[in-house]
């Protein structure tokens, strides 16, 4: 389900690093426990973004989540699909429901956040 | 995983988990706030039918030769109206005249008064009841003796006749009958709290797993679904209908909140008439400082329960309840304003996480369903 390949928060966001492009999501455990998502707020193109602060929220018919920006950098693409299509991100949350890619200024940073069976442990013991 | 044992559960919580519910602590019971989403449970109601399990709601039962004049004197709307088999929504009001609770009234027999409370406050309102009890009757705090289960939607009396023997049709909205559903005793309401036709039925809980049950599979042809607590709280916003401990609580009066209807000041001595009387110098809308309106937004962003609302930029009431209608697609709510301010179509702006977002007044009820 988390795809290896990814790295991942306690805040249940996610990274995947090609090459100096960071590309941010929220992962399946985070829009299972929204449930429907109904909202996506999330910075314009060109906005500066330091690592572990908020960037925007995602919102369910219920509940708001804070995004928090696993890695540094600025934004160069917003997926706009989101704006009118938010369900996407409750579909595909590791596909077409990413958030935003960002140009990494600290490249080593990705390196040092959870790897997928990391995070599954996380997930394990913060839902039992 | 089982519930906390801190927590209260209906006799139901086991078929909860067993449908995959997530659970939350709903005033102190672990309730289903959804099962698989939220907004299909929301569109089965309004298309079609959905069930609810609402057993944490409280039962106080009121009898004996003077129950009447107790029931009517600590409560606004005027009880000696009913027939038997008629049902009132009503207010519990403090002395100071605001709300200790919104329940629903009903005229089992002429000594015989079944009163259905919100979940959280049913200590509260027996304990409100006991203390003005100087008439001959008796208070009964008997919540735990019913399960209460809500069958909601146009097909849900197509779905309920196929459990009962007693005619649902006739049944007028804000009546019921004391019959029997799939052969245990049952109280049928048609009342609910979704905008939507239905009834409210009172049971016993060691029926309610069974009956629970057989309410799915009656309803499966029709695509029934269970629903969550998020579903009846959307619902129930966009019928406008009022919520304990959001629209209304002990600073806010019936009028206030929009529910002058179900005060009659002219029925008689109640508990809380006096201060509404002085405060409101007998007429309805005089003395009113604020007013509970309907809002939507028109810019992007969702005004959410507590936020703040600002009249030209300045602070001026708060969103009692806001969120997405899943049925009208907008971002709707309600919220208090200060009375001259109240009026429709008044631009105003909602603080959205640090942020100013406009929303404009608007009419209410947001949904009202075709007859």
């Amino acid at each position: 389900m988390d795809p290896e390949n990814l790295r991942y928060t306690k805040e249940h966001e996610w990274v995947r690093v090609e090459g100096d492009i960071g590309t941010i999501g929220i992962t399946f455990h985070a829009q299972k426990e929204l449930g429907d998502i109904v909202y996506v707020d999330l910075p314009k193109p060109g906005t500066f973004i330091q690592q572990k602060t908020t960037i925007g929220s995602v919102e369910s018919v219920k509940a708001v989540s804070d995004i928090y920006t696993p890695v540094s950098g600025e934004v160069v693409e917003v997926n706009g699909v989101l704006a009118e299509s938010p369900e996407i991100l409750n579909k595909d949350p590791y596909g077409s429901g990413w958030l935003v890619k960002i140009k990494l200024s600290e490249p080593g940073e990705a390196g040092q956040l959870l790897t997928a069976a990391e995070y599954q442990a996380y997930v394990g013991t913060e839902s039992s | 995983m089982a519930a906390s044992p801190a927590l209260k559960t209906t006799p139901l919580n086991a078929i909860h988990r067993q449908l995959g519910a997530k659970m939350i602590d709903f005033g102190g019971w672990d309730m289903p706030v959804q099962y698989a989403s939220l907004l299909e449970e929301h569109h089965a109601v309004r298309q079609r039918v959905g069930l609810f399990d609402v057993s944490h709601m409280g039962e106080i039962e009121v009898r004996g030769k003077e129950a009447l004049r107790l029931v009517n004197y600590v409560t606004t709307n005027d009880a000696s109206r009913l027939q038997v088999g008629q049902a009132q929504y009503s207010g519990l009001l403090y002395e100071h005249g605001g709300f200790v609770d919104d329940i629903l009234v009903h005229k089992v027999a002429d000594d015989y008064y079944f009163l259905c409370v919100n979940a959280s406050n049913q200590d509260k309102d027996y304990q409100h009841i006991l203390s003005h009890n100087q008439f001959d009757a008796v208070v009964d705090n008997t919540g735990s003796r019913y399960a209460q289960l809500a069958v909601q939607g146009p097909r849900a009396i197509e779905t309920l006749q196929k459990l009962t023997a007693v005619p649902l049709a006739p049944i007028r909205y804000y009546h019921f009958v004391d019959g029997a559903v799939s052969g245990s005793p049952a109280r049928i309401a048609r009342t609910g709290y979704t905008g939507e036709d239905g009834f409210e039925i009172y049971l016993p809980p060691a029926d309610a797993p069974r009956i629970w049950d057989e309410i799915l599979a009656a309803g499966a042809d029709f695509g029934i679904k269970p629903c969550g607590l998020g579903a009846r709280n959307t619902l129930r916003l966009e019928a406008a209908m009022a919520l304990y401990g959001h629209e209304i609580h002990a600073s806010v009066t019936p009028w206030e909140a929009g529910l002058g209807w179900i005060v009659k000041m002219d029925k008689g001595d109640f508990v809380g008439r006096e201060a509404l009387a002085r405060r409101h110098l007998g007429q309805k809308n005089d003395g009113v400082t604020r007013q509970l309106i309907g809002f939507e937004m028109t810019g992007r962003g969702i005004g959410r329960d507590a936020y703040e609302v600002y009249i030209d930029r300045v602070g001026a009431g708060w969103v009692t309840s806001g969120g997405p209608s899943p049925t009208l697609n907008k971002n709707i709510g309600l919220c208090y304003l200060p009375a001259a301010n109240a009026t429709l179509g008044r631009p105003m702006q909602i603080m959205v996480r640090g942020q100013l977002v406009d929303a404009i007044t608007v009419p209410t009820p947001f949904y009202k369903r075709t007859k």
